[in-house]
């Protein structure tokens, strides 16, 4: 899960991710904190029972704005972007001409303009494809010079209520602008753990003091990126570049529910993104694999990359996320299997170190989501 | 008289009587490797190499192998580890050891580092 690239960027909370006693990680081209001295597994287990603060300062924030930004955008995804609700955030994905994914991201009505939060390894071919599609349409300014900050946890609509009252009123993808110590921040409140919580886009220059403000509050802890891989994977959210990139399509990768019903085949802005017939056509036919969840049942992670196998030991698929999950205590993954081996239930196998470990399709989430619907 | 003595791969040895070994991992290697989930051990019984694979383990982060430190037979395995696998974090050089194995000879120990050696080598890693 690591890129390292030739020089690592540092994100503006470096230093206090060093104070805090972080062991720093080269990610996507950045130097993050794997984990701070509390550890991964009390650090996960912490965020589902009070509230984590997550620096995710890597990922790319994107400002569309002009005279047609919303149709703009919709010739690149297939999500209803024209009828997003003023301060409302969805979900959605860059597709390609084969209809697999370039990119999967969070897109913000702002009212006069769109916030788009996309993934830190793909954030330049990400800002290099909007340019070269769209910048006849609308303009596209890359927000370099703000940070964002996730606070996630049961216990993050308190902590934020009490440091920004207005807060308690939005619900599971209501964004807002809030002023937070004076200054003015965007807010959604959503996030990457299964959990309520909010992301907050704060400019660079204050996000140290404001990342302190939270970390001041009882509930807070400091949370790394090994914890924030096995709380989404626990609420069977995708990790670009594993369980989801070009070479699998939204349908294989069981997220139709992102495919909005008005850009489907039958709907009143049909297509008009790239992969769309072969989107369409696998919406309407099926597909030959898809991503599923899987539990281990003898107590061994399985990890990325292991092949699956049938009863009759045939190669079936292969897992792209797989760990132990703390809240659980038994492993979880995720990965492609054909449809036919799709079914709840049914058991196959992984080979692990050269013994056979029976793995079981499951429900994703594991764990229920708990986000604030009001 | 028991003694100490280490490898690079940050295992400890506990050398006690009758060529009885202990054999865990060090506080910078579970440190390294972060939360313990899963612990696979030999059997009792079982002959291995030095250099060969005695146990594995996974921690949140990674699947990785403890190596035979000295060729001997497994008389000992730490079995309260597979059901709780984070007393190698707790105390990895007393209640989080792994094994118990009876070496072939005093000869196996050539090599190993003493405490102070160890302490150095580890320094030097930074």
């Amino acid at each position: 899960m690591n890129i390292a690239t030739e020089h690592t960027a540092r994100t503006p909370l470096y230093n206090l991710h060093l104070e805090l006693g972080a062991k720093m990680v080269p990610f996507a081209g950045y130097e993050m904190p794997l984990q701070y001295p509390m550890g991964i597994l009390k650090e996960h287990l912490h965020t589902r029972s009070q509230a984590g603060l997550f620096d995710v300062s890597h990922m790319g924030q994107i400002r569309l704005a002009g005279k047609n930004y919303a149709a703009a955008l919709e010739t690149l995804v297939p999500v209803d972007i024209i009828g997003l609700g003023i301060s409302r955030q969805r979900y959605a994905l860059f597709t390609n001409d084969q209809g697999g994914v370039l990119d999967d991201l969070m897109v913000s009505n702002g009212g006069d303009h769109l916030f788009l939060v996309v993934n830190a390894a793909c954030k330049q071919q990400d800002i290099a494809h909007l340019r070269q599609h769209l910048s006849d349409q609308c303009t596209i300014e890359a927000l370099s010079d703000r940070a964002l900050l996730a606070l996630q946890g049961p216990e993050a609509g308190a902590v934020m209520a009490r440091l920004a009252p207005e807060t308690a009123k939005m619900t599971f993808m209501d964004t807002a602008k809030v002023t937070l110590m004076g200054v003015e921040c965007f807010i959604s409140r959503s996030g990457y753990t299964g959990e309520d919580g909010f992301e907050i886009s704060v400019p660079n220059e204050q996000a140290e003091a404001l990342a302190r403000l939270l970390l001041a509050q009882p509930e807070v802890a400091p949370i790394g990126l090994g914890a924030r891989d096995s709380l989404r994977l626990e609420a069977g959210l995708c990790l670009y570049g594993h369980d989801v990139d070009t070479d699998t399509t939204p349908v294989e990768a069981s997220l139709s529910w992102a495919l909005s019903k008005v850009r489907r085949a039958d709907g009143a802005r049909a297509g008009g993104y790239p992969g769309a017939d072969i989107i369409s056509r696998q919406l309407a036919t099926g597909v030959a694999r898809k991503r599923v969840g899987l539990l281990a049942k003898d107590r061994v992670p399985v990890r990325d990359g292991t092949q699956i196998l049938d009863a009759h030991g045939n190669v079936v698929g292969h897992i792209t996320s797989g760990g132990f999950s703390p809240t659980l205590g038994d492993p979880v993954a995720m990965g492609y299997v054909e449809t036919v081996h799709a079914k709840l239930g049914t058991l196959l196998q992984a080979i692990v170190r050269g013994k056979v470990v029976s793995i079981e399709i499951a429900k994703t989430p594991f764990i229920t989501h708990r986000y604030y619907r009001g | 008289m028991s003694k100490i003595r280490y490898t690079e791969e940050h295992e400890w040895l506990l050398i006690g009587d009758d060529a009885l070994v202990t054999v865990g991992i060090t506080d910078f290697a579970q440190e390294q490797l972060g939360d313990l989930v899963y612990i696979q051990l030999p059997e009792i019984g079982k002959a291995i190499a030095k250099g060969e694979e005695a146990a594995v383990i996974e921690s949140v982060k990674s699947a990785s192998e403890i190596m035979m430190p000295v060729t001997g037979v497994i008389v000992e395995v730490n079995t309260i580890l597979i059901d709780e696998p984070g007393k190698v974090n707790d105390d990895p050089m007393g209640k989080g050891w792994f094994i118990k194995l009876k070496m072939n000879g005093p000869s196996e120990l050539d090599g190993l580092m003493d405490e102070p050696a160890y302490t150095a080598f580890v320094k030097d890693l930074g």
